[in-house]
Formats: C-alpha cells, sequence, structure tokens
C-alpha cells in the first residue's frame, strides 16, 4: 500500500485510458483499508484509484511497479478480486496515504464486477502484433458463433422434421377419414401446418370454408384498396397491390401467397373488389362497379378518335400501367372492337371498321 | 370350429369390427395431441433459437442460404405466410417480402428502357442502392428465392438463363430457346445482328428475323441502323455502362 501516491486525477501527455470499473475497494494485502467504493482507472501508464464521494482522492500507483497480477474468482458473499503484487517502492517517491508497509501486494475488490476487463495484463501495449491478435481472436469469436449457429441450425431442423413427418401421417389420416378428427381439430391441425409452412392438400381443397385469418385480411385490403383502384382505373395488377400494401405496411409485411389467398376470397365475400386473370396470366384486382361492356366501349371509343393506338399510348392516355392497358386493348379486340396491326414497331391497334361502318 | 357361421358369430365380428374403429380413432388422437404437444415443444426451440440467432440469418447471407436449404430439404416452406413460426419469429418472411417490394419497383422503374428484362447483376445494385448503405448484404440467392416468390402473383417474374448469365423478366409473356439464344450471344458485345446468328446458330433466315423481330416488338431489342453494313440489335439490358446510371 506504501507504493501509493497522491495524484490529482489528469493524465499525463502522452497516457491513455484503457479501462474504467465503478465499486472497486482497495485492500493493503489482507486487510481492509479506508479506500472503500471508488472508481478504478487502468491506464497505459498507471492504475488510478478516485473515491466515489470524495472525488479530489484519487490514488495511483505507476505500472512499472506492478510485478504480476493474481485472479482470485468471486465466491458466496465474496466479490471477485485481482490481487497486485507490487515491487519495492522507490525511494523518492510523492507523499501517499500509507508511509509504509510490510505487505509487497495490494487486493482490488470488484463489488460490482467487471474484473475481466480490468485485468488485461498492462504489458501488452498495443502494437501492430497486438492488434493483429485481437482481430485472430475476434475472427475466432465469430467462427465460433457462427459454426455455434449452425449447430443450433441442425438441431433445430431435426425437431422440424419430426413435425413434419407427423403431420403428414395425420394428413393422410384426415384425407382417409379414418379415426374422426372433429372439425375443431382440423381447423386447428391446418393452423399448425400454416405456422409451420407445410404445404399441404388438405389445406387447399377446403379452401372456401374460410379461414379466419384470410377473410379478415380480404376484408382489410379490400376497404384499403377500394379507393386507389377506382382511381387507377378500375384495375391494379397483383404486384402493384402487393408493393402498395406493403409499403403501407413498413413491418409485418404480407407474403405474397397470403395476397393471393385472400385475394381468392374476395369474390365469394361479396367485397367491392375482387381477383380477375386475364388469358395472358396477368392477375388484376378490378373493382366490383367494372364494366366489360363500359371498358370496351371507351377503349373503342378512345381507339376511334386516336386512329390508332398502341398499349404504351393508351397507358398515356388513361393512365394506366402498360400492361393493364395492353388487357384492355385485348379484351377489346377479343370482343371485336378494335383490330390488331403486328409489326416490328409492336402492337398497334385500330378501329375494327367491319363493326363501325356501314357498308 | 372357430369359424362359426351363426348370428352370434355375425354379431362377435361387427363388435371386433367396432372395437378396431375405437382403438384406430384412439390411435389419431393421440397423435393429435402428440403434435399438439410437440407443436409447443418445437415452439419453444425455435423461440431460443430466434433469440440466439435471430441476428445471424439477418446478416449473413450464407447462414441464411443454409437455413432455406435445410427448410426445402425437409418440405417446409418457411415463406409460405407470413403468420408462420419462421416469418414472425426470425424475421426471415419480412426480409424476403421486402425484397420483393424493391424488386417489383426496380423493374418497373427500368421496364421502359429494357422492355422488362433485366440482368440478374443489375436487378442487385440497384436493390442494394434502393435499400440504402447500412441494410443488410442481399446475395443472389436471396434475390432469385424472392422472385420465386413474386410468380404466383401472375405470370410476370420469370428467372431466365443465357448462358452463364441470369436475366430476370418482370413482364408476362413467354421467351422461346430462340430468344434466350440471342441474348446469351449478345452478351459479348452488347449487340447482335443477323449474319452474327446465322453463323454461330446455323439458323434460316427466317428464324432469326422472327426471333430478332419479336424482342424489337417486346421492347427488349433496340434497332442500330448506323452500325455499318448491317442492322445491328442491341440489348439495354446487356448494356455495360449504364448499369452504373
Amino acid at each position: 500500500m506504501d507504493r501509493f501516491e497522491w495524484c490529482d486525477g489528469n493524465l499525463y501527455t502522452g497516457e491513455q485510458l484503457v479501462e474504467q470499473q465503478t465499486g472497486v475497494a482497495l485492500y493493503d494485502g489482507q486487510e481492509k483499508t479506508a479506500f472503500e467504493i471508488g472508481i478504478l482507472t487502468l491506464t497505459t501508464h498507471r492504475l488510478m484509484w478516485r473515491d466515489h464521494r470524495n472525488r479530489s482522492c484519487v490514488l495511483c500507483v505507476p505500472l512499472s511497479l506492478v510485478v504480476y497480477l493474481e485472479e482470485q474468482p468471486s465466491g458466496f458473499a465474496k466479490s471477485a478480486k485481482i490481487v497486485v503484487h507490487l515491487s519495492p517502492a522507490p525511494s523518492q517517491k510523492a507523499a501517499g496515504p500509507v508511509s509504509s508497509s510490510n505487505q509487497s501486494f495490494v487486493r482490488l475488490s470488484f463489488r460490482e464486477a467487471g474484473e475481466k476487463e480490468a485485468s488485461i495484463p498492462p504489458r501488452h501495449r498495443p502494437g501492430i502484433v497486438g492488434i493483429e491478435r485481437s482481430l485472430d481472436q475476434r475472427n475466432k469469436q465469430m467462427n465460433k458463433n457462427i459454426s455455434h449457429a449452425f449447430e443450433d441450425l441442425s438441431k433445430l431442423m431435426e425437431k422440424a422434421k419430426e413435425m413434419v413427418t407427423l403431420s403428414k401421417t395425420i394428413a393422410t389420416k384426415i384425407k382417409e377419414k379414418q379415426g374422426d378428427i372433429t372439425e375443431d381439430e382440423t381447423v386447428k391441425f391446418k393452423a399448425y401446418l400454416l405456422s409451420m409452412g407445410i404445404p399441404n392438400p388438405v389445406t387447399r381443397e377446403t379452401h372456401g370454408t374460410g379461414d379466419k385469418y384470410y377473410t379478415e385480411l380480404a376484408r382489410q385490403l379490400a376497404s384499403m384498396l377500394a379507393k386507389p383502384i377506382e382511381e387507377s382505373g378500375g384495375m391494379m395488377t397483383l404486384t402493384d397491390v402487393y408493393c402498395r400494401v406493403n409499403r403501407a405496411r413498413g413491418m409485418e409485411l404480407l407474403s405474397p401467397e397470403d395476397l393471393m389467398h385472400a385475394c381468392e376470397l374476395m369474390e365469394m365475400l361479396g367485397l367491392p373488389v375482387k381477383l380477375r386473370v386475364f388469358d395472358s396470366g396477368v392477375m388484376v384486382l378490378q373493382s366490383q362497379s367494372q364494366n366489360e361492356d363500359e371498358i370496351v366501349n371507351n377503349t373503342t371509343a378512345l381507339v376511334t378518335e386516336q386512329t390508332s393506338l398502341t398499349a404504351e399510348e393508351l397507358s398515356q392516355l388513361v393512365g394506366l400501367s402498360v400492361v393493364l392497358a395492353r388487357e384492355r386493348l385485348l379484351l377489346t379486340e377479343k370482343l371485336g372492337g378494335v383490330c390488331r396491326d403486328e409489326s416490328i414497331e409492336g402492337l398497334r391497334f385500330y378501329p375494327n371498321l367491319f363493326h363501325s361502318s356501314e357498308v | 370350429m372357430r369359424r362359426g357361421a351363426g348370428i352370434g358369430a355375425i354379431k362377435n365380428k361387427n363388435l371386433a369390427q367396432a372395437r378396431y374403429k375405437d382403438k384406430g380413432t384412439e390411435i389419431a388422437e393421440d397423435q393429435f395431441s402428440q403434435m399438439t404437444k410437440q407443436m409447443e415443444v418445437f415452439k419453444k426451440n425455435l423461440e431460443d433459437f430466434a433469440t440466439k440467432h435471430k441476428d445471424d440469418i439477418r446478416k449473413d447471407p450464407q447462414f441464411r442460404l443454409q437455413f432455406q436449404e435445410m427448410c426445402a430439404s425437409i418440405g417446409v416452406d418457411p415463406l409460405a405466410s407470413s403468420k408462420g413460426f419462421w416469418a414472425e419469429m426470425l424475421g426471415v418472411g419480412d426480409f424476403y417480402y421486402e425484397l420483393g417490394v424493391q424488386i417489383v419497383e426496380v423493374c418497373l422503374a427500368t421496364s421502359h428502357r429494357n422492355g422488362g428484362l433485366i440482368s440478374i447483376d443489375e436487378l442487385r445494385d440497384r436493390v442494394m442502392a434502393s435499400r440504402g448503405r447500412n441494410s443488410q448484404d442481399v446475395s443472389l440467392d436471396d434475390l432469385l428465392r424472392a422472385i420465386r416468390k413474386l410468380r404466383i402473383l401472375g405470370n410476370g417474374f420469370t428467372v431466365l438463363t443465357a448462358g452463364s448469365m441470369q436475366l430476370v423478366q418482370s413482364v408476362p409473356g413467354e421467351l422461346t430457346m430462340d430468344h434466350t439464344n440471342v441474348l446469351q450471344l449478345a452478351q459479348k458485345s452488347g449487340y447482335v445482328s443477323k449474319s452474327q446468328l446465322i453463323k454461330e446458330f446455323k439458323w434460316e433466315e427466317e428464324r432469326t428475323r422472327r426471333a430478332l423481330e419479336f424482342l424489337t416488338k417486346e421492347g427488349m431489342a433496340w434497332v442500330d441502323d448506323q452500325g455499318g453494313s448491317e442492322r445491328l440489335y442491341w440489348i439495354p439490358s446487356l448494356f455495360p455502362d449504364v448499369k452504373s446510371s
């Protein structure tokens, strides 16, 4: 303890802080001292202790005096300690709290933990090797984490596999109507499959019976989209819907499958929008008020007015996406309103003169 | 003597059958309650796993790939429903769904230039740009998975392989082998000409014309009449330098 000297707690030029820990008590050898609660600071040059209440009470010992560190792990009702063995005090030394002591070591008692950080041997000054070493250590740690993660993943998948096998036996049971599983249980079972993401024919067959989640979702989508769909000319492609809905949600996004299921239910639920699949495979949500004849008449009128139109031109005229404009034209063509001119410049539609002019 | 044919025997037989049926029901019920139990256990496991490794899955594309492959191997689709355990607890769903949204947006934004055909590398660059700098890394596998999910929303979004290159088609319409062959040939320089195609694939004139006209009509190829002796067809999706623009 006699190695300690009073100081002002300021760092020397070139001295850097390494670690700090609150709630540290100083022991002179085995004996308790008056320095009970304080902040221990490890710098590149010194070990400092500052009293918790009386901030001007600061002790320090130069690291050059530190011979050896020893850890004493915490025990029952005993906090972890680090024993700092010190070499004899130099003859010329600033005044300290104790002028002489027969103990050659002090103990630092860590009442608020943190002994691990503080016990970094002060000899390891950061150098290139030191940096390399710490990087290496970090890499090792990371690799360990990842391989841990993979291991955990394999275990988890093992469990999942069991679930899949089990669910398959049950599914066949339900299908063959062996063992009368009640309606209630079937619903529960379906929910399980859904949660696990197990594709199953059972879920698809009985689609119409109304999965609560999907009917709710369908209603929600319909009320949310009715206006935007009306504004964009009565139709919206499912990919647009997907983007719009998920952008609006921001979190807990919808999966394409969920969206699809919900849209399939819309017509059955009598909602103001419904799913429509075009011959080309394009899927749209269409507002119920949208009238096919009206579209055809409008499109025919537009084409006649402009003498000819491509999908791109129509899309700009009415503010639709090109894909939808093309569908409109194709639909109109199918019903005889317009006829096509296919060339290298793309597909262009002209009024159907056979239909309109009286020859 | 045991095979009696009297009324008693028939009754016995019926009784036995009824018993079998009961037993069957019992077993099925057992299995069901077993599943309920296992489900709880599994959920717990997944929760533990999620607390430990959620970040790994989010941040490490390699780990994500492993996870997806393992799911596929046991026949589970973690992305099927946003109400699934996987999506809810691990957050894998949101990652891919969001990626899906970004892919759609990028494809729409570029379709006027490339006719709805975009190379997967360009798509990745653009998606990364729209995600901002601080987001997680996205691997090609992630992109392909997200695209595969989008496919059920109508028949847009197909991944074409032309030679070593993968292209994403975001507009409906089927490309034939001939068309992809043209795209493959165009990879080297960004353009093709009729004579090149005829020489390379030994196609007849008519076949070449059809393939090129289709691509031009769909807006996937651009015509260049100033390229010398012959008309050149440029494929904007393959322009090497527009990527950075």
